[in-house]
């Protein structure tokens, strides 16, 4: 599905990634995760053509990313950052639709897809045609998942997607991705710098550190038979994992 | 005395649609165009290309077009002389007021208009000063190796003369241009083109051995104002000025002979004679007809009298020629609506290919950052040139009239627009841009349907601004001949007559806010809902 070769990438005198060589399986989420410049975000963006490796090479479906399958690769991944990145000027619906609209795709096809997208994200209809500035952190995200998936991507780019929301809708929000994913089976790659997080989603953890990573394999494996030091720092650096499900069953019998 | 039919149809040709008025339709087609697509944006740019080179083309053989420069005597003279021509039958137009003597004189060169009244002195030092020539029958074939022809002298003479107050020269004693040596500390205040042209200042300064330093330059008509209240002493004005009787002042006798005779002639080119002979021979009939007390007389019905040129002419074809013609029969509304629309027609056709041309421009200059300093340098350069001096600039290449004036204000709207449009663009955030990419956009797509509706409201505002700069500079575009409020504005400062400068001033005004407040709605409809509303402040959690 996604594989990085041996990608190295400078931006100047700063060297982002150092020789990567990832596997993004279908059907599973890889968790990107590491401290800030470890080369995660760039690694996404990689994918997505929005840069260009200086060495190396990024595969996706058997072909090399290239100027010329550039766009049709586009056409079949997801992406969705933080805050968003929604278009201002356009409504939920305008967002959602828009790049169906660009292909053709008829009226009453999109609007059953629209239709399909907003029940799965559970987003109410009456925020349908507001704008982004009208809606909530926590709405705008789910939009931005709608728009992701609207042509039924085969890779799902994400990019810190619920960094800005605050801590309780974050934790909600995280269960549904991970649902919906789980559901769809897709193929997801995903840039964290919070570790809890990454346990919620991953199948996969890929910890990064100075362009290189250091290890990857289950949450089970990284917490249990670390690498090396780093990865210890890391994890002790965060809240332990089972402070933080208790704190998400907290959370759950507050609201419920 | 002429029958009214005649009168009418000489009427009629008097308000016929100016050029300005002839390209009308195109304004508004261009006008469509903008708000639409960018395939009928091109094709409006065409049309507005096409109409400014049909613009440009010199009047049809039929009609007659009469000059006068910006002083009062010019533009009766000028008026004079269209009168008498429409009352025989020619479709004649008057473009008055025109800006100086290399305008006019390039004018007539070009065609572009037939005749117009001059006088011996500048012909001899100022335009011809290069064969250094003298006397009148040198200065007629000179003339007439260039196509041009000279009537023989209208009767009086307008030549410089230094003034200074009654009291001045009381006090003084001045009565010679020679007195005035010892008084090396007098302000002495001159038009700017005396001051600069070869029979002005510098020869004066030379042949007198001058001392004064304190020299400045200003507005003929300022100058009398200047003296008046004090703030220079001596100043140079034209003997047939109205104005030496009403503020008493004192010629100094020209002891060394050094102003030229400046005798009063009217020049015309010599395809007339072919073309109208009959026209030729009703400009003859000013020749002798006009002394200097007469002209003087009519010089001070207008600027003291307060009465207009056009009416002065009319009372010296009455006394002199005992022709009955009728006072101008457009009243204020109708003169009021025809500046609109000249003013109007300069603003709209600039502004709508200024935005043609700086809205790509400004797109290609978000695309590629080092052409864009390029481009928004040359723009930026290009504001800084002053406008009259981009006007005169212009003229040899587009003539007089609508042409450089629709081009200079073009120019002069460029850089707002482009500077909007690129700003517009770059403060779009990098995440919306990128995520444009990525959903799958083409980069044109991404143009379209991202980055213009998101810089939609700069852009707009680079318009507003440049529309509401845009009419206050096309009123000097009366200077070359384009009508417009600056009409009455430069009349009322010829005529120290606050009433008449309000009569541009106002409506320029008016139209100012009136584009604001148009561009304000537009932005209803251009700029996206989405980033007019306001945001959520406590979002409802979800």
């Amino acid at each position: 599905m996604l594989r990085f070769v041996a990608v190295r990438k400078r931006y100047g005198r700063q060297l982002a990634l150092d020789g990567v060589d990832l596997d993004c399986p279908s059907g599973r989420t890889t968790v990107l995760i590491g401290p800030s410049g470890c080369g995660k975000s760039t690694l996404l963006r990689l994918a997505a053509g929005l840069i260009r490796a200086d060495r190396g090479e990024v595969w996706f479906e058997g072909a090399p990313l290239a100027a010329n399958n550039l766009r049709a690769a586009r056409l079949r991944m997801g992406y969705m950052i933080q805050e968003g990145g929604l278009f201002p000027h356009l409504s939920v619906r305008g967002n959602v639709e828009l790049m169906a609209r660009e292909l053709g795709w008829s009226a009453e096809r999109r609007r059953a897809r629209f239709s399909e997208l907003a029940e799965l994200t559970r987003l109410p209809a009456a925020l349908w045609e507001r704008y982004p500035l009208e809606l909530s952190g926590g709405q705008r995200q789910r939009a931005a998942l709608m728009r992701a998936l609207m042509l039924d991507p085969d890779l799902i780019l994400l990019d810190e997607p619920l960094g800005a929301l605050d801590p309780m809708i974050r934790v909600e929000l995280q269960r549904e991705l991970a649902a919906i994913f789980a559901r769809l089976h897709k193929t997801v790659l995903m840039v964290t710098h919070d570790l809890a997080e990454a346990v919620f989603f991953g199948d996969r953890l890929v910890l990064m550190r100075a362009g290189r990573i250091v290890q990857q394999g289950s949450a089970q494996a990284l917490l249990q038979s670390p690498a090396e030091a780093f990865v210890v720092d890391f994890v002790n650096a965060q809240r332990a994992p089972q402070q933080v499900l208790a704190e998400v069953s907290c959370g759950a019998r507050v609201r419920a | 005395m002429i029958v009214p039919s005649q009168r009418l149809a000489a009427m009629h040709q008097r308000f016929r649609p100016s050029r300005a008025e002839a390209v009308g339709e195109p304004i508004t087609a261009a006008l469509n165009h903008l708000w639409s697509n960018a395939r009928g944006a091109a094709l409006g740019l065409a049309l507005m290309m096409l109409s400014l080179a049909v613009a440009a083309q010199p009047a049809p053989d039929s009609s007659i077009s009469v000059g006068s420069k910006k002083f009062t005597e010019s533009v009766i003279l000028g008026e004079a002389l269209t009168l008498l021509l429409a009352d025989g039958g020619f479709p004649v137009t008057h473009r008055s007021g025109l800006g100086g003597t290399r305008i006019l004189w390039g004018a007539l060169r070009s065609g572009e208009i037939d005749a117009y009244p001059e006088y011996s002195g500048t012909l001899l030092r100022e335009i011809l000063a290069e064969r250094s020539l003298s006397g009148m029958e040198a200065l007629r074939s000179a003339l007439a190796e260039q196509d041009v022809r000279m009537s023989a002298p209208l009767g009086f003479e307008n030549t410089y003369a230094l003034a200074v107050t009654a009291e001045t020269g009381e006090r003084l004693v001045l009565e010679t241009i020679s007195d005035l040596r010892a008084h090396a500390d007098l302000r002495f205040g001159f038009s700017s083109e005396f001051l600069d042209r070869g029979d002005g200042w510098p020869g004066l300064k030379a042949r007198y051995q001058l001392p004064q330093t304190r020299v400045q330059g200003l507005d003929h008509d300022l100058a009398y104002r200047g003296i008046a209240s004090g703030r220079i002493d001596v100043t140079v004005v034209y003997t047939t000025d109205a104005e030496i009787e009403r503020y008493g002042l004192r010629l100094l006798e020209d002891d060394r002979g050094y102003f030229d005779d400046y005798q009063a002639v009217l020049l015309y080119r010599a395809d007339l004679a072919e073309r109208a002979p009959r026209a030729v021979s009703l400009l003859r009939r000013f020749e002798g007809l006009i002394s200097e007390p007469v002209m003087a007389g009519l010089n001070g019905r207008v600027k003291l009298d307060g009465v207009s040129e056009h009416q002065a002419a009319v009372e010296l074809l009455q006394e002199r020629l005992g022709l009955e013609v009728e006072a101008e029969p457009a009243g204020f509304w109708w003169r009021l609506w025809q500046r609109t629309f000249e003013h109007l027609g300069l603003v709209a056709v600039s502004l709508s290919a200024a935005i043609l041309v700086a809205v790509p421009l400004g797109i290609v200059a978000a695309r590629r950052p080092r052409l864009g300093q390029v481009l928004l340098g040359v723009t930026g350069v290009l504001q800084t040139v002053p406008s009259l001096a981009l006007f005169v600039f212009l003229i040899p290449l587009l003539g007089i009239g609508w042409p450089p004036s629709v081009a200079a204000l073009f120019v002069y709207s460029l850089l707002p627009i482009l500077r909007n449009t690129h700003a517009g663009l770059m403060d779009i955030p990098r995440p919306i841009r990128e995520s444009a990419d990525v959903i799958g956009l083409t980069p044109n797509a991404r143009l379209r349907l991202v980055e213009l509706p998101l810089a939609a409201r700069s852009i707009l505002a680079g318009i507003k601004t440049s529309a509401v700069l845009n009419v206050g500079t096309a009123t000097l575009a009366a200077l070359i001949g384009a009508g417009g409020y600056g009409q009455p504005i430069l009349t009322g400062i010829r005529l120290d007559d606050v009433g008449l400068i309000m009569q541009g001033a106002v409506p320029a005004a008016v139209l100012a806010l009136a584009f604001q407040g148009l561009f304000e709605l537009a932005e209803h409809w251009v700029v996206p809902r989405g980033l007019r509303s306001r945001p959520v402040t406590a979002g409802p959690s979800d």
